[in-house]
């Protein structure tokens, strides 16, 4: 009877559910959480609509704005275990043991980091470029518009699973990137580092397929007439972050998979014996790792050239230079991954080497900074929220950019590493760097998504909340990093003389809070008053690159002609010489609507949900049914169909009725 | 007339490029599966030594038996080949048979292979011995799960053939089919040279 509820339940028991006050109440919050949401939509009965318009939709604007709520969502959670964290420290001194015990505390610690990096600052580098690129390289949509859904839903899959583990067992307290042996069986014998693996390998395999999948857009799909050196820079940065998660997502795969093969079926890759290699973890996980911190940032660098030119009225400084910028961090990125584990001991050459490679890559970001400055040089400058968000990157990316390069002398290294000096360094690199400029982003594309603007002054009042909050947070950390505060503490003696700088530290968290309170409170108000903050030109900030020459919102069609081109900032150029919109309508091929990457991503959960808890039965059949949904997949030979030139031209001249009304409105 | 020809040469254009880009979609893919072999290889090459008291590759590799494997998928390498040129002829019989031919061959192949691991794990050597064992049975196992996963494509294939005739989707799968075979046969020559030669003169 036993060995038949293994094989049916396998690790799955009552006594997995949460035990303890504060899990319980994380557990109920997320369950009560999703039960409210459920109930809402069956009780708006919305669910047909959201099955049609939105879970099998194709367009690429769409998955854009999904993957964009997953993130947001995502950010909360995600922050309020910084919060979590934040408090602990301020208040774990001498004989207080704070709120959280070593364990919780190490998988909140676990837990920020995975769903900050992959399911926050991923979430929002995916959704941007699937709400932008097609539309900034004159396409109408992703080369693969059905694999595009299938990566958004395996992304949401990978989600689904790290959240469950606050229900149903628990999360990996073996740090963000898991380093054996401590992540083998033997000393993290829970579940925990299985759903680790499992949420990261399947959202892992969607952000492949789409690396491949933008790369083919950015290379097959551009606009007649854009050759490569006429494409807007956002378009470039994704190219090369493409090329990046091309080369560098299947070492994660594998990586991932030889700890799970460790954990499951008892080989010795990492272990500890059995001639393992634990070190030879941290090199692959760091060779992908390493060049997933420039997949991150480069897309957000192409943000703000094209924010910067945009706000300064003038053409981007320095375009070639900018373009052999991103590829020469694209080549390096694959040559520092070392400078993470400097004291592995691989003796002072390798140090060296890896060490002046780190410094180097701060040059092609350097010409970077360098060339967005002299674009702002006698430019006309408009300090709207999106350019407060690039100037307040300048100023912390700066910071921290230096703060790296001290870090790329092993011997300095050696000094700072697995402190709080690094844990500054990192978050003045994402939160400064990528998260700034998804923020700008956002502000910046919403229009065109939504038809409408976002309330300015209070953006405003986010952004400063935020770099202020921002630098009160990490500055203290820099400090306690070189007292010798180590990452991941969760106590420490009173006698340090630290806690001053964590309760410093902690009201940072206080402010950044309450950016984020007008963040959420900018987006209320603005859909409130989503009548008057109508986009009526389609071009609401005088903009240069093609997106800007169709109506806001952007039909899902895109363009009703598709558009030549001849020079860079082909709008603007456009504009300049008068040239007037042309309503011309052509046959248009558009993806059909499926469903099946819902299934497809349904049967991965399953797939990793069978793995973690050991219903192999389970993980086979649904493995299985995925099998089966890419035949029945095949078997349509037919998956477009085409939307002629004169219900085209019927859309159009409704939604410019629709303006007149909006503008009768205003 | 006119306007009917153009329109009809329109939607060739389309339909070529869509092909050519799925193509080239795939050659990106097959590259990211390559550099996914590349990290098995780089982790055999790290750790083939670390035999923990265990069999080293001089100890377990039969070169004779690895050879008679490789000419199995070597040969369904050129055989899937004359499929394709077959596909071209849209000669569709020549191409079933000629992905028969190939298809057998795959299995012979696999079934060579889950014969070998069978018997390395009933001597006692399977992947919970050594870190050697574990990292060959993860490399050469990776390559034949993706073998299985071409023989099953090539299954359904077959059968579309036979339902459908070579229809131009057809053919553009098969084009993919025939890339990823051809590339797995490029994945086993360089694991036959550096776990099975190499292995075998205990390098």
């Amino acid at each position: 009877m036993t060995q038949f509820a293994f094989a049916l339940l396998g690790r799955l028991s009552w006594s997995q559910f949460p035990q303890d006050a504060i899990t319980r109440g994380g557990a109920a919050g997320i369950v009560l959480g999703l039960l409210f949401v459920l109930a809402v939509i069956t009780y708006l009965r919305k669910w047909k609509w959201l099955w049609k318009e939105w879970f099998t939709t194709q367009d690429p604007k769409r998955i854009g704005v999904m993957y964009i709520i997953v993130a947001l969502v995502m950010l909360l959670r995600g922050g309020s275990d910084a919060v979590l964290m934040r408090t602990q420290q301020a208040v774990s001194v001498g004989n207080n043991y704070g709120i959280l015990n070593s364990n919780h505390f190490q998988q909140i610690a676990s837990a920020h980091g995975t769903i900050m990096i992959f399911f926050v600052a991923m979430g929002l580098m995916f959704g941007i470029i699937n709400l932008v690129l097609p539309l900034q390289i004159g396409a109408r949509d992703v080369a693969f518009p059905f694999l595009n859904a299938t990566s958004f839903w395996l992304f949401f899959a990978g989600m689904a699973l790290v959240n469950s583990s606050l229900v149903i067992g628990d999360f990996s307290a073996a740090g963000w990137l898991s380093y054996p042996p401590l992540s083998e069986l033997q000393y993290s014998p829970t579940v925990g580092v299985d759903y680790w693996i499992w949420s990261l390998q399947i959202a892992g395999v969607g952000s492949l397929l789409s690396g491949i999948n933008f790369l083919v857009t950015v290379l097959r799909m551009r606009a007649p007439g854009m050759s490569l050196m006429k494409m807007p820079m956002f378009a470039w940065s994704v190219l090369g972050s493409m090329s990046l998660v091309a080369f560098a997502f299947p070492i994660l795969t594998v990586t991932l998979a030889l700890l799970a093969l460790d954990r499951t079926i008892g080989t010795h890759f990492f272990t500890a014996g059995g001639g393992g290699n634990a070190m030879m973890y941290v090199n692959l996980i760091w060779a992908w790792g390493h060049p997933e911190v420039y997949i991150l940032v480069l897309p957000a660098f192409g943000v703000y050239s094209e924010i910067v030119a945009t706000y300064a009225r003038k053409k981007l400084f320095g375009y070639t230079s900018m373009v052999w910028a991103i590829w020469i961090i694209v080549l390096l990125s694959f040559t520092v991954w070392l400078h993470h584990f400097f004291t592995m001991g691989a003796g002072s050459n390798v140090n060296a080497f890896f060490g002046i490679m780190t410094a180097v890559i701060a040059i092609p970001t350097g010409v970077k900074i360098f060339n967005w400055l002299f674009t702002m040089h006698r430019g006309r400058i408009s300090f709207k929220s999106p350019m407060l968000w690039f100037m307040g990157f300048v100023v912390t990316f700066t910071i921290g950019g230096v703060a790296g390069v001290l870090m790329s002398v092993p011997i300095i290294d050696y000094q700072v590493h697995n402190s709080l000096f690094l844990v500054a360094h990192f978050h003045m690199m994402i939160v400064g760097g990528v998260l700034f400029g998804y923020f700008a982003a956002l502000t910046y594309w919403f229009p065109k998504i939504f038809g409408f603007r976002l309330h300015e002054k209070l953006g405003t009042y986010a952004f400063w909340f935020w770099i202020s909050g921002f630098l009160t947070a990490f500055i203290p950390l820099y400090i306690l990093g070189f007292m010798g505060a180590t990452r991941r503490l969760d106590h420490y003696s009173a006698s340090l003389g630290w806690q001053p700088l964590f309760i410093v530290a902690g009201f940072g968290v206080v402010l950044i809070g309450i950016g984020v309170g007008f963040q959420v409170l900018q987006l209320v108000v603005s859909i409130w008053q989503r009548n008057e903050r109508r986009d009526l030109s389609g071009d609401p900030w005088n903009g240069r690159t093609l997106e800007w020459s169709v109506p806001s919102p952007a039909p899902f069609y895109n363009f009703t002609k598709q558009p030549v081109v001849t020079d860079r900032d082909q709008f603007w150029v456009d504009k300049q010489s008068g040239k007037k919109r042309r309503t011309e309508y052509e046959d248009i091929v558009l993806p059909k609507n499926s469903g099946l990457s819902v299934a497809i991503a349904a049967c991965a959960f399953m797939v990793g949900f069978g793995m973690i808890w050991h219903m192999y039965w389970l993980a086979l059949l649904m493995l299985f049914g995925i099998i089966t949904t890419l035949v029945v997949r095949s078997m349509n030979e037919e998956p477009e169909y085409v939307l002629t030139a004169r219900e085209v031209e019927k859309l159009d001249h409704a939604r410019i009725r629709k303006l007149k009304e909006y503008e009768a409105y205003q | 007339m006119s306007t009917a020809t153009e329109a009809n040469g329109i939607e060739i254009r389309r339909e070529r490029e869509a092909t050519e880009k799925t193509v080239f979609g795939f050659w990106v893919y097959l590259m990211t599966d390559c550099v996914l072999f590349a990290s098995l290889f780089a982790v055999y090459a790290v750790i083939h030594g670390n035999t923990f008291g265990g069999p080293s590759g001089k100890d377990i590799f039969k070169l004779p038996y690895v050879l008679m494997e490789t000419f199995a998928l070597l040969t369904s390498s050129f055989t899937c080949g004359l499929a394709m040129l077959a596909a071209q002829r849209k000669a569709k019989r020549q191409v079933l048979f000629w992905l028969g031919v190939t298809f057998s061959l795959g299995l012979t192949f696999l079934c060579l292979e889950l014969n070998e691991f069978h018997h390395l794990t009933s001597e006692g050597n399977s992947w919970r011995r050594s870190g050697f064992l574990s990292s060959y049975f993860t490399l050469v196992g990776t390559h034949g799960l993706h073998i299985t996963f071409g023989l099953l494509w090539m299954a359904i294939m077959m059968i579309y053939i036979w339902k459908r005739g070579l229809t131009d989707t057809v053919r553009k799968r098969l084009t993919l089919l025939s890339l990823f075979w051809h590339f797995l046969d490029v994945i086993w020559i360089f694991i036959f040279t550096i776990v099975y030669l190499y292995g075998s003169i205990g390098l």
